[in-house]
């Protein structure tokens, strides 16, 4: 059901559906970039009153798409615009931390974003399939180096360059819900040195 | 017979009348070791020989998980029943020795939950008392909230309120006292699990208020088993084994299979773990599908039964057993 033409993989990659509006005494919406557009569809097919009802937490796209004026426009019940995803945890923390049972939550964009914010979720102890998701934009992908832990953000080719340990790694659809990170394996362990030439995958 | 969880030999240790429906039974294992662990949720099959008729019903077991030194089940007696409850109720006695299953669970809870708010429907407290004292060892936050006819039938309702106060509300029929199942939802934190265990109607009464008051399906935990039904009684022909038997109006197709000698899994014999699914090789006829295992699309399909619970109506109906 997913508007993006992810290719057929493994039971571990993740995959996304198309926001619907579900009844819910609340609304608690997390989008970055182009998830701007499936907030605006999502909000475009409910009742009017689910507006009055929602709280937006919105930054911009890893590609830099920020479409904050059309959201902001939306009179929504709270609409809060963070620089990244590290600034806006503390207060979607404090809105979990308050939320009740029933609130409905639909999460926007990027992997990454959808991912960490899936992650924030299921620590708030709902099942991780209690969120709706529906991927727009940028395909880059959040890694962990499962041999130095360190997690790169914003991978776009296959292989990269660990930002924390320099190993050449290759990008798995292996996926971590608790991490909210693909996994990134050495590509050149057996054969120092045979890195092949990184190959835009992930735009 | 391989089929099911494997067997312990019991004795009876103890029988204790509760109140006027509900009668305590206590196994230990006649070898004088320890039974197995298990987790708050489960069940055991109880083995009964009842003057000829084998009857294996499944009881949830409502001693703390932590105590291996015996099981405990409480056991309603349904006078309309198949005459499992009503053979527990009049022939079993102190040093009686029975086989009951190794615990199997299907309803346990789920530990990742912030906080468990369980909801008990008359004999369905069983499994939660085992949940509750899991839960109490180790700190867990739980709510019951228990329904009764009245404050004689409320099993256990004392010990509960002695034991763990303001955690634990009554609710008796009699006296016009209903859970205000709406408002309780709503108030609930982020991470609250939702459990039920109790007659089909009020299973049926909490699960879609939970879904319409938007609580995702996974936080939602129900069980119940299913009698099997009485029916017309069917032909069925087991093309594995190469039989053709007869099942009984009284009989589970389960029942008459392994009455025939023939080898078939199970586990919950109520409907609800799919051990049993088993394969339609040829339906000239109805399947009347009574389990809560299957989808929709797969009982639609004829492809597929559950022995435990299902019937047949027709003319031929062949499995693949």
């Amino acid at each position: 059901m997913t508007k993006t033409d992810f290719p057929p993989s493994i039971l571990s990659r993740p995959t996304y559906g198309v926001l619907s509006p579900r009844p819910g005494p609340a609304h608690l919406l997390i989008a970055d970039g182009a998830g701007a557009g499936a907030v605006l569809d999502l909000l475009g097919a409910a009742d009017a009153g689910m507006a009055g009802g929602s709280h937006l937490i919105y930054l911009p796209g890893p590609d830099g798409t920020d479409r904050t004026a059309e959201l902001a426009a939306l009179a929504l019940a709270q609409f809060h615009r963070a620089p990244s995803f590290a600034a806006a945890l503390p207060r979607l923390r404090k809105v979990l931390g308050d939320a009740h049972m029933g609130v409905q939550i639909y999460l926007a964009g990027s992997e990454g974003l959808i991912g960490q914010a899936q992650r924030e979720v299921m620590e708030a102890g709902l099942p991780h399939d209690a969120v709706q998701t529906e991927h727009r934009g940028s395909w880059v992908r959040r890694v962990q180096c499962v041999h130095c832990k360190g997690i790169t953000e914003n991978v776009a080719t296959d292989p990269f360059l660990c930002s924390h340990c320099g190993l050449a790694l290759f990008v798995r659809d292996h996926y971590s819900r608790r991490i909210a990170a693909f996994q990134g394996v050495n590509i050149d362990a057996e054969d120092p040195g045979s890195v092949p030439p990184p190959v835009e995958k992930f735009r | 017979m391989s089929g099911g969880a494997a067997k312990i030999p019991v004795r009876v240790a103890e029988v204790t009348e509760v109140n006027a429906l509900i009668r305590r039974i206590r196994f230990v294992r006649r070898d004088g070791g320890p039974m197995p662990a298990f987790s708050g949720g489960a069940h055991t099959v109880v083995e009964m020989d009842d003057h000829g008729t084998r009857r294996l019903n499944p009881y949830s077991l409502m001693g703390d998980p932590a105590d291996t030194t015996g099981y405990s089940i409480s056991v309603r007696r349904d006078d309309a029943g198949r005459g499992g409850s009503l053979y527990l109720h009049r022939h079993v006695v102190p040093g009686m020795d029975m086989v009951i299953s190794h615990p199997v669970n299907l309803f346990a809870l789920d530990l990742r939950a912030k906080k468990h708010l369980m909801i008990a429907g008359g004999i369905g407290i069983t499994p939660f008392l085992a949940q509750i004292a899991q839960l109490a060892a180790l700190g867990g936050r739980f709510e019951l909230h228990y329904a009764t006819r009245n404050p004689a039938l409320c099993a256990y309702g004392d010990e509960l309120t002695a034991r763990y106060g303001g955690r634990v509300h009554l609710y008796h029929d009699d006296a016009g006292q209903m859970i205000t199942l709406p408002a309780l939802l709503a108030g609930q934190p982020l991470g609250t699990h939702l459990y039920v265990c109790g007659p089909k109607g009020m299973i049926r009464w909490v699960r879609s208020t939970a879904d319409s008051a938007g609580w995702p399906r996974a936080a939602v935990h129900h069980e119940e088993f299913l009698a099997p039904p009485p029916g017309k009684a069917f032909d069925v022909t087991l093309a594995a084994s190469g039989k053709t038997l007869t099942v009984g109006t009284h009989q589970s197709l389960l029942e008459a299979i392994e009455a025939a000698g023939v080898d078939a899994p199970y586990l919950c014999r109520g409907g609800a773990c799919g051990q049993c699914e088993t394969d339609v090789l040829g339906c000239d006829g109805t399947i009347r599908h009574n389990d809560h295992w299957l989808t929709e699309a797969q009982k639609a399909s004829g492809q597929k039964i559950m022995p435990c619970v299902s019937r047949f109506e027709g003319r031929s109906l062949v499995l693949d057993r």
